[in-house]
């Protein structure tokens, strides 16, 4: 892979997700205000000072937002990992040993997408306590759902090359046949498919905590910010916007990078049905 | 007399986007120059890559996935097709061009009629109505020998068999009674008993309406029965263009003579008795949902010879080895090695059972992983069943690449930078890596060129020689089974329909189906066909 | 083919393969009322399974053991779980929610006047994204890596990646607040016409609109690209047809498929956004009833609306399986 081959709009999405991560890292260092420290007015308009302005309790905008990808990213990433590692594990293990397995985990698969993930999620968050690791949690197990539908499908295109029937003949194990013979001819997917889930579990996150479900205030998380000065709109005071549009911004860098990840694996898959 | 059809100097490139290099420019055909009467045939002959095709395709002034005509001239008429314009072509192609595609299953719509198909073009370039062109279908049915012609018109494209598809085709191509028609290897996606049929419709149909024909293939013998002239490519240049006369009985150039003379006896039938290595015993077997594949089959391998299973698609062939290798555990019957009973299942065999019985596949490209290089994919066998490492390791994999013929700077190469040949060789090395006694090879030449696969078999040949292995070699090819053959099984819809010595199975008197196949096979003579053809009209009409 | 002249002709496999378009029909929609019992199950039982007691949530801060008891029989959390499933269940299929805790209104009364309002929302704004997506996917497919397909791509990226909060406060931002030419909040009720009706809604549609456009139009260009590189639609170049004839009666036919089945599954899609959009706007729909519940944990309302949410989805799911398979020319003319 050249450096030179890359489009420039995949590298405006790489320079997007390491800002976000680099004040998700140095938060504490290079926010000017701390997270719930009120330095002045309500909604006080953007000026030299306070970048993006106040919002609804006084806080400083911008010190809120970079603490703010400090959470956003932790929770959306280690959901993603969680959801990855698990649906790979069990759709590479359903592809491998087909039969009852295979039918099995499928069709529980099919119950849990059955359901579309916002309403699970609200179903299941209204009887569990809050906590932010539930909250991974729940998130990870819903989303796992989508990776393993795709798993499933690259790794029983895989499965059913000729190479992978020779080493079941040759009398490899199952481990060996998944991870030396069929994962590695599916990381481009599968690469593709995690920075997917990763741009889903930013939205997703960001609506819950958005609708109350979420990250519980005062902890900053962008899809909190929205909810706490959703009420200036009204008013024209724009402050519920800039955590918006943060959002967007990185979930739009990571699409990019996604896009050119799918056009080099030449997938014919254009929609990012999430549903 | 002005010629129909006049190609000069054709020159067509492409880009290639080399995996790890910029893009380059390729040249697909180099200066090719022929010509082409009316109501004559000309055959264009290659291995794959020689651009038969593309050459195919510039008749109707069309590059295929990228590839461009930059150069020379095609002259239908005395009319340069590469200087018409896009509407000036479209009224040439489907009308006075038309044009039969590989595989006609996918090349027909699967959500129309084949009746509206057929006639489509001529009713679109306004040639005939529908009501004459319906007629003229319905003739073109018949001249082509299609089930029920006045009803095939309405069936759809997935309710008709492969041979009558192509046959649509090629009814599709000639019903606007077009000046000449491009054939592009319309029979090799058939069984032999098909083709033969096929060849004798097109034979038929184009000598009825007097058009002239462009007849790619790769097999010498089916197109030396319909060819007027013959042109011979390689790597997108001339090698050979003369009569089809010529070119088959006095072949001038040296891979002209190599093609000619492909599948001479490569080895004399064994004579010597030898245990019994592999023993099959009344074998069936089929699939869980009760569908079965395989009748009582019967047969066995001796020592260090091959025994060759010849059938068509559906056969069972191939189903035979998945049960011998355990893939496929039988319903009845028995599998016996070196006189002890084989567990009929993958899972109950030992690692040294897996490791006397190999299999080598007909595609290479994808009996390899392609993320691994020459070294892991023949060093695994070695470490996986000797636990060989490192030094030692390093060494054997050099030795069998020598026995393989390939010099020991291929290890670091992965699959998709080997040629065909190249990769059919590393599969056989890793075969041989396990030290086998009997390897199970799937039609292993069937998707190599001839030159190459002659490559192969020699080479197998020789392994044979030296290691005392036994084969089982699967193939449809019956040049390949008297080339190579010690013993000899013909299966028919999962019947063992003849089994036995080469001599004895391949020397009369036949079966119905046995006859049926060797009579099938296109010898490499001028004239064959009609003689089968006159054979058969004079049986049917004895009988 | 010669017909099947077995004397017991209606034996299963034969039926199987004399129809086997109704047979795939019928199996879509059984496996879809297995699933929809399924789900039923994992939203009532599942939900028991949880940690967290019901009781003591409810109550909070104010949970004495008496308390706790108390509520639990009046809640009717101490019969058994099967006798409240099948109770529960056999009530909702009458359109007998129970009662709201929060606010002691019958439920299924609730539910009848917002899911109506939901669905004219969603209805409404699939009417206008489904020809948009479909023509705007065709466009790109026409103006394949040129231009305006670049545009569109790009465009269409941003689009699905912003959330629809997002979406709907810029929108209210811009045209409610600063221009004034749109309401906020959407409130609608009964007496209102139609005409009214729309207007409330025009912003939290253009809302949706823009979301769910643009993954359509992704999808269906995907669909169209994979169609028109079909080896029949070279036959069709080769046969000298017209380009126009050529995507109208050779690709859109097989094009048709796999379109139908993106539309459905995004207007599954729609469904849920409608939750999002609801809260955005003020919007009295089934979505922000669903929120408000959750917020204060009052589960018949979460369950009731979970279970029609879950139902409409493998509905609308189920139609698109359907839609596919008899666009299928290969299962509507069996061998």
């Amino acid at each position: 892979m050249r450096l030179r081959e890359i489009p420039i709009t995949a590298w405006i999405g790489i320079a997007g997700i390491l800002l976000a991560l680099f004040c998700a890292i140095f938060a504490p260092w290079i926010a000017p205000h701390g997270e719930t420290e009120v330095v002045g007015e309500v909604w006080a308009p953007a000026d030299g000072q306070f970048y993006f302005g106040l919002d609804n309790l006084g806080r400083d905008i911008l010190s809120r937002l970079i603490y703010g990808a400090r959470t956003t990213l932790f929770v959306a990433l280690g959901a993603t990992l969680i959801s990855f590692s698990l649906g790979i594990v069990l759709s590479f293990t359903a592809a491998v040993s087909r039969g009852p397995i295979d039918t099995v985990l499928s069709r529980f698969n099919d119950l849990m997408m059955s359901i579309p993930t916002l309403i699970f999620a609200l179903v299941v968050l209204a009887v569990l306590p809050q906590s932010i690791f539930i909250l991974i949690l729940v998130m990870a197990v819903l989303d796992s759902t989508r990776v393993y539908r795709l798993g499933r499908a690259v790794a029983l295109d895989v499965a059913v090359m000729e190479f992978v029937e020779a080493a079941k003949l040759r009398g490899e194990g199952r481990v060996w046949i998944i991870f030396r013979e069929i994962l590695p001819n599916t990381l481009s997917p599968l690469l593709a498919e995690f920075g997917l889930r990763f741009a889903f579990a930013i939205l997703f996150l960001s609506t819950l905590s958005f609708l109350g479900l979420g990250i519980q205030p005062p902890a900053a998380d962008w899809g909190g910010m929205v909810k706490d000065n959703k009420d200036g709109i009204i008013f024209g005071i724009s402050a519920a916007l800039v955590p918006g549009g943060a959002i967007a911004a990185l979930a739009i860098c990571v699409n990019l990078v996604v896009d050119w990840l799918l056009k080099r694996t030449s997938s014919l898959k254009g929609g990012r049905g999430d549903a | 007399m002005p010629e129909l059809l006049s190609v000069r100097g054709l020159k067509i490139e492409a880009t290639s986007y080399p995996p790890g290099e910029p893009p380059k420019r390729v040249t697909i055909v180099d200066d090719v120059s022929f010509d082409l009467a009316k109501g004559k045939v000309l055959g264009l002959i290659g291995e794959s890559g020689a651009g038969k095709s593309t050459i195919g395709l510039s008749a109707l002034a069309y590059g295929r996935g990228g590839a461009e005509i930059t150069g020379g001239e095609v002259l239908l008429d005395g009319e340069d097709l590469l200087a018409l314009g896009k509407s000036g072509i479209r009224r040439v192609r489907g009308a006075r061009v038309c044009y039969v595609a590989q595989s006609a299953a996918a090349a027909f719509n699967p959500a129309h009629r084949l009746g509206a198909q057929v006639i489509e073009a001529s009713v679109k370039h306004g040639l005939m109505t529908v009501e004459e062109a319906r007629t003229r279908a319905l003739y073109l049915f018949r001249v082509l020998g299609l089930p029920n012609p006045e009803t095939f018109g309405d069936r759809y494209p997935h309710q008709v068999s492969g041979g009558q598809l192509q046959r649509a085709m090629t009814a599709m191509a000639l019903c606007s009674n077009p000046e000449l028609i491009v054939f592009d290897e319309p029979t090799t996606a058939l069984d032999v008993t098909t083709q033969i049929d096929v060849l004798a419709a097109i034979k038929h149909a184009i000598e009825e309406t007097d058009t002239a024909a462009l007849y790619i293939t790769h097999d010498l013998a089916v197109v030396a029965q319909i060819s007027d002239d013959i042109m011979v490519l390689r790597h997108g240049k001339t090698v050979e263009y003369g009569t089809a006369q010529q070119i088959i009985e006095a072949p001038r150039e040296a891979y002209t003579q190599a093609l000619v003379n492909v599948r001479q006896a490569l080895r004399p039938e064994a004579t010597v008795q030898t245990d019994t290595l592999l023993k099959v015993d009344n074998v069936t077997a089929g699939y869980s949902n009760g569908f079965k594949v395989l009748f009582d089959v019967t047969l066995h391998v001796p020592k260090g010879q091959t025994l060759a299973i010849v059938g068509e698609s559906g056969s069972g062939k191939s189903t035979l080895a998945r049960v011998i290798t355990g893939l496929l555990p039988p319903l009845e019957g028995s599998i016996s090695f070196a006189g002890k009973a084989l567990s009929p299942a993958l899972k109950g065999r030992s690692n040294d059972d897996l490791r006397r019985i190999q299999l080598i596949y007909q595609m290479a490209d994808t009996a390899m992983n392609p993320r691994q290089t020459v070294r892991d994919i023949i060093g695994r066998p070695l470490t996986f069943y000797y636990g060989l490492r490192g030094a030692a390791k390093t060494a054997r994999v050099k030795e069998l690449l020598e026995q393989i013929e390939m010099s020991n700077g291929f290890v670091d190469r992965y699959p998709a930078e080997l040629s065909g040949g190249q990769k059919q060789r590393v599969a056989i090395a890793r075969a041989l890596a396990a030290n086998p006694e009997l390897i199970l090879c799937d039609e292993p030449t069937s998707a190599l060129d001839p030159l190459v696969a002659e490559g192969i078999l020699n080479l197998l040949m020789k392994l044979q020689e030296e290691k005392q292995l036994s084969y089982i070699f699967i193939t449809h090819d019956i040049a390949i089974v008297r080339a190579i053959a010690d013993s000899v099984a013909v299966m028919h819809r999962g019947k063992l329909v003849r089994f036995g010595p080469k001599s004895k199975v391949l020397s009369p008197p036949f079966d119905d189906y046995t006859d049926l196949l060797l009579k099938s096979v296109p010898e490499m003579e001028i004239g064959w066909l009609e003689k089968v053809l006159t054979t058969r009209r004079m049986e049917s009409a004895g009988n | 083919m010669s017909p099947s002249t077995d004397t017991d002709g209606l034996s299963g496999r034969k039926l199987r393969e004399r129809f086997p378009l109704a047979a795939l029909i019928l199996e879509r929609l059984v496996l879809s009322i297995i699933l929809l019992f399924a789900v039923s199950l994992l939203i009532f039982v599942g939900l028991q399974a949880l940690p967290g007691d019901f009781a003591s949530t409810y109550l909070g801060q104010s949970a004495t053991p008496q308390a706790i008891a108390n509520i639990r029989d009046q809640l009717g959390l101490n019969q058994p779980l099967l006798s409240r499933y099948l109770s529960w269940l056999g009530h909702a299929m009458v359109g007998d929610f129970g009662t709201s805790w929060a606010s002691q209104n019958s439920v299924g009364e609730q539910i009848g006047l917002r899911l109506g309002n939901s669905l004219f929302l969603a209805g409404f704004a699939a009417l206008i994204s489904v020809p948009l997506a479909v023509g705007l996917g065709m466009l790109s497919v026409h103006f394949r890596n040129r231009l305006p397909d670049k545009i569109i791509n790009i465009v269409s990226l941003a689009a699905i990646s912003l959330p629809e909060f997002f979406i709907g406060y810029l929108l209210i931002m811009f045209f409610a607040v600063k221009f004034g030419v749109a309401t906020f909040p959407a409130t609608v009720y009964a007496e209102m016409s139609l005409y009214d009706r729309l207007q409330a809604i025009a912003l939290p549609t253009a809302t949706l609109v823009l979301v769910v456009l643009a993954h359509m139009m992704r999808m269906t260009r995907a669909a169209i690209l994979s169609v028109m590189s079909s080896a029949y639609m070279e036959t069709a170049e080769l046969k000298g047809l017209s380009a126009f004839r050529s995507i109208v009666r050779h690709a859109a036919p097989n094009a048709l498929a796999p379109i139908i089945n993106v539309v459905a599954l995004n207007l599954a899609y729609l469904v849920v956004g409608v939750v999002v959009v609801e809260v955005v706007f003020v919007y009295p729909g089934m979505g922000q009833y669903m929120v408000d519940a959750v917020t204060v944990r009052d589960m018949p309302v979460v369950q009731a609306c979970g279970l029609i949410f879950a139902a409409v989805y493998i509905l609308l799911n189920m139609v698109a399986d359907i839609l596919a398979i008899v666009a299928n020319p290969r299962l509507r003319h069996p061998r």
